[in-house]
């Protein structure tokens, strides 16, 4: 099958509130990217347009954008997984490149959560899940996860002082990352105020909601070649799915979906957890990094606090893992994260990455999940 | 009036398991088995996605479960505002049947543990409305 690069990427600054409209939100990712690809809106063969609908006023948002964007008249449409909905993105595009119906495919993720009100809002995040069997006894995403937290804790003997050291490495980066919502440092102490949301996860341990948008853009390797000098190859791909309901889940100490699509993404790259130079995992809050060191296999299972206790996955450790500030100091525009996990590895994969940049990158991993590990996107990127 | 009237807020006022309900007014907390091929599910199912049957029975869970995880939740979304705190949890009972919901509002923090044992209850919520929860 022919090889996919990516060679453009973008995103806004992720903001709690943006001062415009979602056409001019994601013009500002799309911006960024053709000029980091140095194409011309002609240039593109095809637009996949990704947020999660429920935050939309706009109904079908793609034909909007691409008409914003100057992509008409060629083909646009919507891609939906959630908060991972622009790596799913990513992996239609992979497909429609591989099999060579086109060869320039742009994926713009989005999502302005401030467009609808506060109270709009915790009304749609009780309806993230089943509708039918959970929802009506009040369920809402911290909770969800949070029950992740006390399996793993029960499980493994992990602390809510281990998360809390996940969510001070994420402020050590957010502090230098120019486009991150959140830019404070944050000492232990601090995130460890008992303000419970939800047991045992507190406020410091979930991630906030923002506005932002990010764009990535695809080309064959031969094209690829042609318009870029240092094209980043997608080496592999990995997506498994788990039921929506937690009466079908059997585990509560780890995602399946993360775990089944690390497999197939490390397969189809020909790599072990060991390969990976750099991960950007999907922290929507602090148990999720926990749990994807071992999803991923960066960590036995049970044994993901010991690479937090040893800074192991600070930017100088064995595993350097969200080293931008992560979803917890970038904030988490849902449609828009999966696209700016994958800007981060492709700038560190190049070398450009600033104050952030890990020695030596040669190979990158993202894995995004969408909702409570209903959807799990694992991608991995390399130089060669 | 039939599944609206499940859950404290009712997403979704149709359902063809929407029987369910009538067996809660009895204190009864059922799920569904396949005829066709005997496949266990809760929450109940009208469709079997492991033999295509739509021909389902109504089974009881009941006897003791064990509390598999939890959580007490200290906010909430729109509309369940004034039941905070409360813990949601989830149990396996018999037949690694998994059931999610509310743990009972008087057990005490240090009652709530994994590993607790626990049934399920029917609770009127007044107002003709009707749900369950776990309770010790
Ligand atoms: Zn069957």
């Amino acid at each position: 099958m022919a090889k996919v690069a990516v060679i453009g990427v973008g995103q806004s600054t992720f903001t709690r509130s943006y001062p415009g409209s979602i056409r001019e939100l994601a013009f500002e990712a799309f911006r960024d990217a053709m000029k980091d690809a140095g194409l011309k809106a002609g240039q593109i063969d095809a637009s996949i347009i990704c947020s999660a609908p429920e935050y939309d006023k706009q109904r079908t948002p793609s034909g909007l954008m691409a008409e914003y964007l100057g992509l008409n008249p060629q083909p646009t449409f919507y891609v939906e997984s959630v908060c991972s909905s622009s790596s799913t993105g990513l992996r239609t595009a992979y497909g429609l490149i591989a099999s060579g119906l086109h060869d320039v495919v742009l994926v713009l993720g989005f999502q302005k959560m401030s467009e609808i009100s506060s109270a709009e809002s915790q009304e749609r995040m009780g309806r993230g899940a089943d509708i039918q069997w959970e929802a009506p006894f009040g369920t809402m995403m911290p909770a969800y996860y949070a029950m992740y937290a006390r399996g793993h804790m029960e499980k493994y003997g992990t602390t809510e002082e281990d998360l809390g050291l996940i969510r001070v490495k994420a402020s050590t980066y957010g502090q230098i990352n120019e486009k991150a919502a959140f830019r404070k440092a944050l000492v232990l102490e601090k995130v460890m105020e008992p303000k419970y949301i939800a047991t045992p996860l507190k406020m410091f341990d979930c991630c906030a909601n923002a506005d932002g948008s990010s764009c990535v853009i695809l080309a064959s390797e031969e094209k690829a070649r042609d318009l870029c000098d240092k094209p980043i190859l997608i080496k592999g791909l990995g997506m498994a799915t788990a039921p929506i309901n937690m009466a079908g889940r059997d585990t509560f100490s780890g995602l399946r979906c993360a775990q089944l699509a690390g497999k197939q993404a490390y397969e189809m790259a020909g790599i072990s957890p060991a390969d990976v130079d750099v991960a950007e995992v999907h922290d929507c809050f602090t148990i999720a990094e926990m749990m994807a060191y071992e999803d991923l296999g960066f960590a036995a299972p049970g044994e993901g606090k010991d690479l937090i206790r040893n800074k192991e996955t600070y930017r100088e450790g064995k595993i350097p893992v969200n080293v931008d500030g992560g979803l917890l100091s970038k904030g988490h525009p849902i449609g828009a994260t999966g696209g700016s996990q994958i800007r981060t590895i492709v700038l560190q994969l190049r070398e450009q990455a600033g104050d952030m940049q890990v020695a030596d990158a040669k190979i990158g991993l993202v894995h995004n999940i969408g909702g409570v590990g209903i959807y799990g996107n694992v991608s991995i990127f390399g130089v060669e | 009036m039939g599944f609206d009237q499940f859950g404290i807020i009712s997403f979704t006022g149709t359902t063809k398991a929407e029987q369910f309900v009538e067996f809660l007014k009895n204190n009864e907390l059922r799920g569904t088995v396949c005829k066709e091929c005997g496949a266990k599910f809760f929450p109940p199912r009208s469709d079997c996605a492991v033999c295509l049957s739509d021909e389902m029975d109504w089974f009881p869970i009941t006897g003791e479960g064990t509390v598999v995880t939890f959580t007490k939740a200290n906010f909430a979304p729109a509309g369940f505002e004034k039941d905070v705190p409360y813990a949601l949890a989830v149990a396996e009972f018999a037949d690694g049947i998994k059931v999610f919901g509310r743990l009972d509002k008087n057990l005490s923090d240090d009652e709530i543990k994994v590993g607790m044992k626990v049934k399920v209850r029917a609770v009127d919520l007044g107002d003709d409305r009707i749900s369950y929860e776990l309770t010790a």
